[in-house]
């Protein structure tokens, strides 16, 4: 009797397993795709909560170099194929994308949109050697491994170029910064900036921080900035939050001279936002919409030709996401890259292009890698005026 | 002393039943590895599986036999996975092999996380009901918090700690820093497999069922059903309670670490050791029956599993999530329901079967 | 001077969290439950009225009036669904359900607005002030926050002591058995208690909106929480608790953020309040449970 009960039990865990196997059916891991004549890439991102905006931008961005790709007869022949999961920005389900990626038989990687889960992605890949390159994730620790590559800036790297920039033009002696501190990325290019700052001779007057649980008031903050007498704000954050500091500093009567990072590109399509708030703000950034070059000018009228309904997407994650897929594309044509290479043959072939090719696209020109995977373009710096970018420099 | 007897063997035949389940799904799992026929997806979910089951059957001490609600359990996961991590990536090269490495940062996480519940036990058990509930939650955050404003390096000096900022440490030529606040740690070893997260599943099981029917578990529980009762009969109600609280701490400690050495890279973000993760755990228990370390499992199990396989479904998923979860807990205490589950379990077949023969027996007798 | 615009700032944070705390103080006095899904409310209501002020171009007065009925109706809705049929349950099980409705309204409000972050066009139109020769300024939306706060407070007050269905409330909350035998309809006081407090999160949300002007899908969720932090910290409950914690909460969060660190404030705020419950276990105001042997 006790054994039927046990048996009953073992029916009850029986179905719960099935559910696995019936997810479970390729075999062999990184075996190649089943499809020998398409490359398959993917790459993961937040695509709902909080963050979903980026990773949303560079899907659509992704997706659109991939047709126009496939349109003009594909890479080396081969028609191409991209799959993109969700990963909610966390880096557990970065990993969890990263198998269920495999599964689908990617062979090739765009790792992820935000830097602590493209840690975690990098981890996973670099076990298997998948080549990787990540459109937007910043952080130094995104790319560690010689099989990662970004089309962004590295944290540090734009840190030391904001203050640089900033000391060079003589913007401002007294320094005020609002940063997150709950974000990889903010935290990163804060710290690399106060260091250079302070090499730079500028005067930190104050460092405020705020979290991601803490990120809807931020009189307190104002108030601080506003007493320690700042001529100029950095603000290496999303524009979403840097919308609301500019917005109530504004009705809290500070007058300053804002000064950002890549994360700032989206200012201007917030819906129903004030665009008279950010005139004068600048900002450090590889792509500016209103660029007159034929790359800017194809991929924006693409992009808005094909997602309408999502204009407030078309910024720089869009863009470098668009380029990444270009990249992949010179560095495969370059190594002869086909569909029936195993995946650790593939990433070989892709690591030495990487380092040989030089491209140019919609977020710079004359782009070249290093072996450490870090991009070498020079920094664009715009300031917003009449509700457009005007490039400086 | 014949009920007895029969009520006895009732709870042991149960914590069989528990332990015949976690042998299946291993030689299952076995088995499916074996023969190729497990996608990676499922693979890389078993880590986080047994993770997560960990974290239920912890939670449910606190939950279940001790009746009080924790709102703060993901920061003792929290505590382990620093602690253990920082303790990995430290010694990474010094102590070899790798699985002693391993042992040694289990041990330092769970008792770091043991502590902590310690601590903060002392103060709050004394809380009642949704008191508790806010208190621990309170704990909770502020350990995600302070987590992410710490900088910590190492150099030959010893240990270096800042609130501010890596330049602060103040360390030397050959220094390191190994925690660097929001950026987290990263670096740490992927030490954590199923086997040894099984293994940790296994021995979490079997403490906390020998504690449930144990002196100590009993006590607990009397406390749990009647405090003042058990208090008028000479039960040290705080001692008791502090002993669950901070075991069920070093469980959530020993998960951390789990998690912590299943990824590369390791943050403290709201999702993965702040309030929405102590209620994801908490979902888990409720839903697997209170106080039920089978249940705890199955739930833990299949609410993360969940996700995963509607990943087909791209943005409906949360949302499908979450109707699923309401649907289910309307389900759980809908009586006309319930009465049908009854009449179409087998188990209360069986049972009550087995309970006519020994009425049958006893008739004859 | 630095010191009274932390507090004015403060002030009026605390009163959206006090606004938001009543929704949940009047929910767990009465129906004696946990509900997490009212910061979502709040959430609910900021889009109805960004949806009719900017999409359909209604006066701001009309679209607040248009998010508070939506509210209202969203209130009781879950209420009758979600929350009735569990009257007898655990009051864990109720709490995930809560949770549950919580997940459910944020996943639907991302499908149908997105996940990109709204600018909130203010629908407060008081000018600013600005005292002792520029140095003190302190917005429109701060005033009309604290004024529309106070006002609220009052009348909330009024109606439960003065009024029938108030005294209605207040006999279920104090025993429902018994109020049920003097022949109070126990399940329309509970549906009238879901209902005010949603309309009250409308208003916070409109609030909240206004003097922080954003909006995503995740809006609600953090004041919720705090809010929760604050209506336990006053004295689940009780109504004066809920608005004395709330205001204390948002004083306190906005002083440590100016005087010690903005990076701690959070952590500082809950460490408060765990002091606070260490000293006072029911709260501020709560009152004394006595235990029955």
């Amino acid at each position: 009797m006790k054994m039927k009960k046990v048996l009953a039990a073992l029916l009850a865990l029986a179905m719960v397993v099935l559910c696995f196997a019936a997810c479970g059916e390729t075999g062999d891991k990184t075996g190649g795709s089943t499809d020998a004549n398409t490359i398959k890439i993917g790459l993961s991102g937040p695509l709902t909560g909080n963050n979903a905006q980026y990773g949303i931008g560079v899907q659509n961005g992704a997706q659109l170099a991939v047709d126009e790709i496939n349109a003009a007869g594909g890479i080396n022949g081969y028609k191409v194929e991209l799959e993109m999961e969700d990963d909610e920005a966390d880096a557990e389900k970065a990993a969890n994308a990263y198998a269920n990626l495999l599964d689908w038989g990617m062979q090739i990687s765009m790792g992820t949109v935000t830097s602590a889960a493209c840690a975690a992605f990098q981890g996973r890949a670099a076990e298997d050697n998948m080549f990787l390159l990540t459109p937007s994730a910043t952080s130094v620790d995104a790319i560690q491994g010689d099989n990662a590559f970004r089309v962004c800036f590295s944290d540090p790297q734009q840190g030391v170029e904001a203050a640089d920039y900033i000391s060079e033009n003589k913007l401002a002696t007294k320094v005020a910064i609002i940063y997150d501190a709950s974000d990889t990325y903010s935290s990163g290019i804060h710290d690399s900036f106060s260091a250079e700052a302070k090499a730079r001779g500028l005067e930190i007057v104050a460092s405020e921080a705020f979290t991601a649980d803490n990120n809807t008031d931020f009189s307190a903050q104002i108030q601080s900035v506003k007493s320690a007498g700042a001529e100029l704000v950095f603000l290496p954050i999303y524009y979403n939050e840097a919308s609301k500091i500019i917005q109530q500093a504004a009705s809290a009567g500070l007058d300053v001279q804002w000064f950002g990072c890549d994360g700032l590109d989206g200012l201007l399509r917030i819906e129903n936002f004030d665009y008279s708030l950010v005139e004068g703000v600048m900002l450090l950034t590889p792509f500016t919409p209103n660029a007159t070059d034929e790359y800017t000018q194809n991929f924006v009228k693409a992009y808005e030709a094909k997602y309408p309904d999502q204009a407030s997407t078309l910024n720089q994650f869009a863009a470098d996401a668009y380029d990444a897929v270009y990249i992949i594309k010179q560095a495969c044509e370059q190594a002869n890259v086909t569909p029936d290479m195993s995946v650790s043959d593939t990433c070989e072939a892709l690591k030495a292009a990487m380092t040989s090719i030089t491209y140019t696209g919609v977020t710079g020109k004359g782009i070249t890698w290093g072996a450490d995977g870090e991009p070498s373009k020079p920094p664009i710096v715009v300031r917003i005026e009449n509700g457009e970018y005007t490039v400086l420099q | 002393m014949a009920t007895q007897k029969r009520t006895l063997k009732a709870s042991t035949k149960n914590d069989l039943i528990t332990y015949a389940m976690l042998a299946v799904m291993f030689v299952v799992v076995q088995i499916l590895t074996a023969t190729g026929n497990i996608s990676n997806l499922f693979e890389g979910l078993l880590v986080p599986l047994c993770t997560y089951s960990i974290m239920a059957v912890s939670l449910n001490l606190v939950v279940g036999i001790l009746g009080d609600l924790s709102l703060g359990h993901a920061g003792f996961m929290c505590v382990g996975a620093y602690a253990s991590a920082f303790f990995s990536v430290t010694f990474k090269d010094v102590i070899q092999p790798d699985w002693f490495r391993f042992l040694l940062a289990l041990v330092l996480g769970g008792l770091c996380a043991g502590l902590a519940g310690l601590l903060i036990g002392i103060p709050v058990l004394r809380l009642k009901g949704d008191y508790l509930a806010i208190v621990t939650l309170a704990f909770g955050e502020i350990i995600k918090n302070i987590v992410n404003v710490l900088y910590v390096g190492v150099d030959e000096n010893g240990l270096h700690i800042s609130m501010q900022n890596t330049g602060a440490l103040n360390l030397s030529e050959n220094g390191r820093v190994i925690l660097k606040g929001a950026l987290g740690i990263t670096g740490t070893p992927r030490d954590a497999t199923f086997l040894i997260g099984f293994v940790l599943l296994l021995i979490t099981v079997f403490v906390s069922l020998n504690l449930i029917h144990s002196r100590t578990g009993r006590a607990v529980m009397s406390i749990r059903d009647n405090r003042i009762a058990a208090e008028s009969i000479g039960i040290n109600v705080t001692k008791y309670k502090l002993i669950v609280f901070s075991l069920s701490a070093f469980f959530a400690g020993i998960a951390g670490v789990l998690y912590a050495h299943n990824l590369t890279s390791l943050t403290a973000t709201t999702k993965n050791f702040g309030y929405n993760m102590s209620i994801t755990i908490l979902v888990f228990v409720v839903l697997g029956g209170i106080g039920s370390t089978r249940g705890s499992i199955i739930a833990a199990i299949i609410l993360t599993a969940l996700p995963e396989v509607l990943r087909g479904m791209d943005n409906y998923r949360m949302l499908i999530y979450s109707i699923l979860l309401i649907v289910m807990m309307l389900a759980n205490n809908n009586e006309k329901i319930n009465v049908f589950k009854e009449k179409i379990s087998i188990m209360n077949w069986l049972q009550n079967k087995s309970k006519g023969n020994k009425l049958d027996k006893e008739a004859h007798s | 001077m630095e010191f009274i615009s932390y507090l004015v700032s403060g002030i009026s944070l605390g009163s959206i969290y006090a606004l938001i705390a009543l929704g949940y103080t009047m929910v767990y006095g009465i129906a004696k439950m946990l509900n997490f899904a009212h910061g979502d409310v709040i959430m609910v209501g900021a889009y109805i009225i960004f949806i009719c002020s900017t999409s359909l171009g209604v006066p701001a007065v009309v679209s607040v009036l248009a998010g508070i009925l939506v509210c209202t109706v969203a209130g009781v809705v879950i209420e009758r669904v979600a929350y009735k049929p569990l009257r007898n349950a655990s009051s864990l099980a109720v709490l995930i359900t809560a949770i549950g409705v919580s997940y459910l309204l944020q996943n639907a409000a991302l499908l149908i607005f997105g996940s990109d972050t709204k600018s909130f066009s203010s629908v407060i139109s008081i000018p600013a002030l600005s005292l002792f020769g520029g140095q003190l300024h302190i917005s429109g939306e701060t005033i009309a926050t604290i004024a529309v706060s106070v006002v609220l407070m009052v009348a909330l007050t009024l109606f439960i002591n003065k009024t029938k269905p108030g005294r209605a409330m207040r006999a279920v909350s104090e025993d429902r058995g018994a109020a049920q035998l003097m022949g109070i309809n126990v399940n329309a006081t509970i549906t009238l208690t879901f209902a005010i407090g949603s309309a009250l999160a409308a208003i916070a949300g409109a609030l909240l909106c206004s003097a922080y002007p954003s909006l995503s899908p995740t809006t609600g969720a953090m004041p919720g929480i705090k809010a929760f932090t604050a209506a336990v910290f006053g004295g689940i409950g009780s109504i004066p608790g809920a608005m004395l914690g709330g205001v204390l909460l948002g004083v306190i969060e906005n002083l440590s953020k100016g005087y010690i660190s903005t990076q701690l404030s959070d952590a500082i705020v809950f460490a408060v309040l765990i002091l606070v419950l260490l000293i006072k276990p029911t709260g501020l105001l709560g009152k004394k449970i006595r235990e029955k042997v």
